[in-house]
Formats: C-alpha cells, sequence, structure tokens
C-alpha cells in the first residue's frame, strides 16, 4: 500500500490522485463531491484489494482445508484484527463483521427482546438517524417497554439536564449517536456512557457518523456497544461492524440462524459456535470484510489526527463563505461538530437546490436525512447538506458557494 | 380559466416544441421554474392532507373534479422545480377524458429533456403523480360508465 507522508503536510492533491472517481465529470463539469456523510469514496488502494480478492483467493472462509479458503480465512481474520486494534477493543472476538451499522443496530435491539420487560425503560435521542430510531421501536413493541426520548436544543445539541433526569428512572439500555448525521453534532458520548452505567444501563454508541473522522478508543470509553459502517470511512457498502463487550456477547442470543454460527446441530438441539462466529450467520461479505480493513488502513496511513484538522480547517471556510450568502440559515451547533453543514436558503427548497447545483457537477444531499425527528423538532420539510471530507479542497468549496448562488438567482 | 380541451397529443407537441427552442439546462430550467411560478394552480381549500402526494424530499398536492365528462386536475407543490413539472402534467392530462387520459403515456417527458424527473428514485412524488391521475381516471371512467 502506498504510503502518505502524514503530520507534516496535508498533501491533498496527491490523496486527490488515489480517488478515481475524483476525476469524473458529472454534467460536463469535473465532480465536486460533497455528499461524504451519505457516503465515502473509495482509494485505488481499496479497490486494489477488492480485485486482488476476486482475481487470487476468492473462496468460502472457515471450513475448507484448501490453500485457497485459508488465504481467504487468514485475511479476513487478518482484517478483524485491524479493526480491533483500531478501535482497541480487548479481543478480536469482540468485533462483529456486520452488512453495516443498521444491521449491528438491529442485532442488539434484536439481542435485547430476550432480556426487557414491559416495566423496562429504554431511552433514546433526538437527534437519531431512523436506523437508531426504528429498531430501537420495534423492541419496545415486542417487550412493551418504554421509549423515552433525550430532547435536542435549538442549537442542535443534546439537552444533558434532561438525560440526568431520565436517568434517574433506571433504564435499562441507552441508545444515542456519536455524532449527528443531519447536522454533525459532536455528542459527549464518554459524558454519556459513564452517567448511564452509574444507573445500571447499558449504552449503545452509533458512530457511522464518527468514524470516517475520530478514533474512537472502546476500552477508554467504556462502551457497551459501538457499531459503524465500511462505506463511510473509505470501504465498500455492504459491511459494517459491531463491538460489544465479551459478556455482553455471551449474554445476548444469536440475531441470524444458519451455516457459520452453530457448534453442532441435531434436530433436538443446536449449540451456537463460540465468538466472534454465533453472531456471523451465514457466508458474510468476505471480500467486504477484508476491504473495511484495507480501508482502515488507508485512513490511518494519512493519521486521524491530520484528516480531523484539515476537515475542520474545510467546515470554517465554507462556513464562512456560505454565512455571507443572503438568506442563509445554517442548522446545528456553530462549535463542536464535524465538517457537515446542514442549510437552508430562505424561500427555496432544498430539493430545488439540490437540483440545480447537481447540474453543475455538485453532489449534495437534500432533504430530511433520514432523521424526520431533527427535521420536525426545526419546523422545516428538510435542508441541503454539504459533507466535506479530506480529499475536499478549499478551490472546490469556491465552486460550490458560487453553484449556490446561481441556483438561488434562479429559484427566486 | 382551463386551456380549451385540445387533443392531448396537439399539446404534448407543442410541449416538445417550446422546450426544443432552448439551448442548454439552465434555460430548460429557467423555463420550468417560470411555468412553477405563473401558475396558481390549486385551491388552498384543496391542499389538504388528503391529497398530499408524498415523495420524500418535496410534496405535491392533486385534486381531480369531474366537469362535462372531462377530469379537470389541480395541483401544487412546495418546490419550484417539482411545481413546474407539475404544470407541465397538468397542462398535458387535464380537461381530457378518463379514456384519453388511461391511453396516454409519459414519453414526451422524455423528449424535453426531464426524464430525470420521472425516475422513481427521484424522490419528488412525480411518479406517484402520475400514478394518481391515473387512479382518477380510472375512478372516473368507473363513475361515468355507472
Amino acid at each position: 500500500m502506498k504510503k502518505h507522508a502524514s503530520n507534516i503536510v496535508f498533501d491533498v492533491e496527491n490523496i486527490r490522485n488515489d480517488f478515481p472517481i475524483l476525476s469524473r465529470n458529472i454534467n460536463g463539469k469535473p465532480l465536486i463531491y460533497f455528499d461524504n456523510a451519505a457516503t465515502s469514496q473509495t482509494p485505488q488502494q481499496v479497490i486494489d484489494v477488492i480485485v486482488d480478492y476476486y482475481s487470487k483467493y476468492n473462496s468460502n472462509i472457515h471450513r475448507g482445508v484448501h490453500t485457497l479458503s485459508q488465504e481467504a480465512t487468514d485475511k479476513y481474520e487478518g482484517a478483524r484484527q485491524i479493526i480491533q486494534k483500531h478501535f482497541n477493543a480487548l479481543y478480536s472476538h469482540e468485533i462483529i463483521f456486520t452488512s453495516g451499522t443498521t444491521h449491528s443496530i438491529n442485532l442488539v435491539a434484536n439481542g435485547f427482546a430476550s432480556l426487557l420487560t414491559k416495566d423496562d425503560i429504554v431511552l433514546v435521542s433526538a437527534l437519531e438517524h431512523h436506523s437508531n430510531i426504528v429498531p430501537i421501536q420495534m423492541l419496545c413493541e415486542k417487550t412493551k417497554a418504554t421509549l423515552k426520548v433525550i430532547p435536542m436544543t435549538q442549537d442542535g445539541a443534546l439537552d444533558m439536564d434532561v438525560y440526568d433526569t431520565l436517568l434517574l428512572l433506571n433504564p435499562k439500555l441507552v441508545f444515542v449517536n456519536h455524532i449527528s448525521n443531519a447536522l454533525g453534532t459532536i455528542n459527549p458520548i464518554k459524558e454519556m456512557i459513564q452517567k448511564a452505567h452509574k444507573v445500571g444501563a447499558a449504552i449503545l454508541i452509533d458512530g457511522a457518523q464518527a468514524c470516517p473522522h475520530i478514533k474512537p478508543d472502546v476500552q477508554e470509553l467504556d462502551v457497551d456497544f459501538y457499531v459503524t459502517s465500511g462505506h463511510k470511512m473509505c470501504g465498500p457498502t455492504g459491511v459494517g461492524m459491531l463491538y460489544a463487550k465479551e459478556n455482553w456477547l455471551n449474554k445476548l442470543p444469536p440475531f441470524l440462524g444458519g451455516g457459520e454460527m452453530i457448534s453442532e446441530v441435531t434436530f433436538n438441539k443446536t449449540t451456537y459456535a463460540e465468538l466472534p462466529h454465533k453472531f456471523e450467520a451465514g457466508t458474510p461479505n468476505i471480500c467486504g470484510g477484508i476491504a473495511f480493513g484495507a480501508a482502515i488502513e488507508y485512513m490511518n496511513s494519512i493519521g486521524f489526527g491530520a484528516i480531523a484538522s484539515y476537515e475542520h480547517e474545510l467546515l470554517e471556510y465554507a462556513t464562512k463563505k456560505l454565512k455571507a450568502i443572503d438568506g442563509m440559515k445554517i442548522y446545528g451547533p456553530r462549535d463542536n461538530k464535524t465538517s457537515v453543514i446542514s442549510f437552508n436558503i430562505e424561500g427555496i427548497h432544498s430539493y430545488d437546490l439540490g437540483t440545480i447545483i447537481d447540474k453543475l457537477g455538485i453532489a449534495i444531499r437534500t432533504g430530511q436525512h433520514c432523521a424526520q425527528p431533527i427535521m420536525d423538532y426545526f419546523g422545516i420539510s428538510g435542508t441541503a447538506r454539504a459533507s466535506f471530507s479530506f480529499y475536499n479542497t478549499k478551490q472546490e468549496i469556491d465552486v460550490f458557494v458560487e453553484g449556490i448562488k446561481k441556483a438561488a438567482m434562479m429559484l427566486r | 380559466m382551463y386551456f380549451c380541451s385540445m387533443k392531448i397529443e396537439t399539446i404534448k407537441e407543442e410541449l416538445i416544441d417550446e422546450f426544443s427552442m432552448f439551448e442548454d439546462w439552465i434555460e430548460r430550467y429557467e423555463y420550468m421554474i417560470e411555468l412553477g411560478k405563473s401558475l396558481p394552480i390549486i385551491n388552498t381549500k384543496f391542499k389538504t392532507e388528503d391529497n398530499v402526494i408524498k415523495g420524500c424530499q418535496s410534496k405535491v398536492w392533486l385534486h381531480a373534479d369531474l366537469e362535462n365528462e372531462k377530469i379537470i386536475f389541480t395541483a401544487d407543490s412546495d418546490a419550484i422545480i417539482t411545481k413546474g413539472i407539475v404544470a407541465i402534467l397538468i397542462r398535458v392530462f387535464s380537461n381530457q377524458s378518463p379514456e384519453v387520459i388511461l391511453d396516454s403515456n409519459t414519453d414526451f417527458i422524455d423528449e424535453i429533456g426531464l426524464k430525470e424527473h420521472l425516475s422513481p428514485t427521484r424522490a419528488n412524488g412525480l411518479v406517484s403523480m402520475i400514478k394518481k391521475i391515473k387512479m382518477y381516471a380510472v375512478a372516473y371512467q368507473t363513475q361515468i360508465g355507472l
């Protein structure tokens, strides 16, 4: 893998060369990709790993005695160790491969269906993506447990006073994201985890939006469950992970039944496999898992410190420029956020704005961002969201801002 | 207030002619935005929850009345580009008989260079709007038949 001289000078042009998609033209204009919070782009180093897998050692893992199967198993388990090391999990079997964050949350929520009763309380934050709301609603429907919401404030942060009050009800489980996908808010998860543990609650952190920008340390956080997706951090779609403390993985029942997750099967009784395989039924996304590991290595070769400071620079630059546009309203916190700008221009629908700037080759997300409760809170139908990654540039932001101005002129 | 009852194919040809005059997407979109802005296309009393067609992003309201065995459609949207296309669809499908509406297709949208707006993955409610137009046509056809 090509190495980058990290932390010295942030050589964005060199980094951009790693991403073949960035040289595409869209509607005759150079692509400006500002929809990174939805999916990040894939560097050649990761594409090579995918091609390599299918060209050289594609085979099923964990069961074959032949060379290809052993090579694939080694790479797949190697990826698990890369992920373990990256998140600083105590054991590699605490890393469960899933199809992504949504799958991971469903796995945990489903597991708790046998542990909760109608007298239990579950907390969820108001800042969540639908993926971290619906599985919990389903859990509460099944168990008749009560779902309570940790509300948000006008500046797009969680109301920690109300959180403290809700904890007095002795909830069993808390679901909160590390970073809001719609607003970029960084939640005080360390504090929230500590407080949850004081009342005996387990806590799941949805890290889908955090992992592209921050390197979480699950032991330092002392978090029970931490989940994320590969495709947000330069990996492929269809793969993600669940980190869970070993004791929780022993306590929770399996989510899916099938091959790989069993130790012995008779029609009288099946015993489940050891961790992590208990939660990995069926042939997994082998190539995806290996490429996820490669993506994490790629991001580490650039360095999360360098990524965070460069992205912050982009955020500040874009915020300043956008604020100068007439009728601009930016939602969410001013500080303590990642490189996401959620905004509207007075009198203009975000759908119209997104449609026009797509014609200029600029990709942003518009609408509710799968976070309808947040939009309802602000009383809006949606926002336009520009989200920057370490391979974006200030020049791109200049073109984007001019595009927004042009669209606003057409639409007003 | 409605166009006199022109043949649906004539209206489509007119639209294709109008749009063929534009040289680039900017002119095309500016015209669509103009169409969207200039048409007061629904009575506000019909902008009810029942009449909402929900796309993921832009909302469309659609109301239908039967007059002299022809369906009069009125509609609106909260997004201006969507509203422009709504205006185009109304121009084509309103004041036509249920049979004509059911026999007609939406190929003209492609011909005026706006196909991208009718992709089912486009979250603007237009595909649902066309379905609803056809459903009204089926319903009124049954009513007339009775």
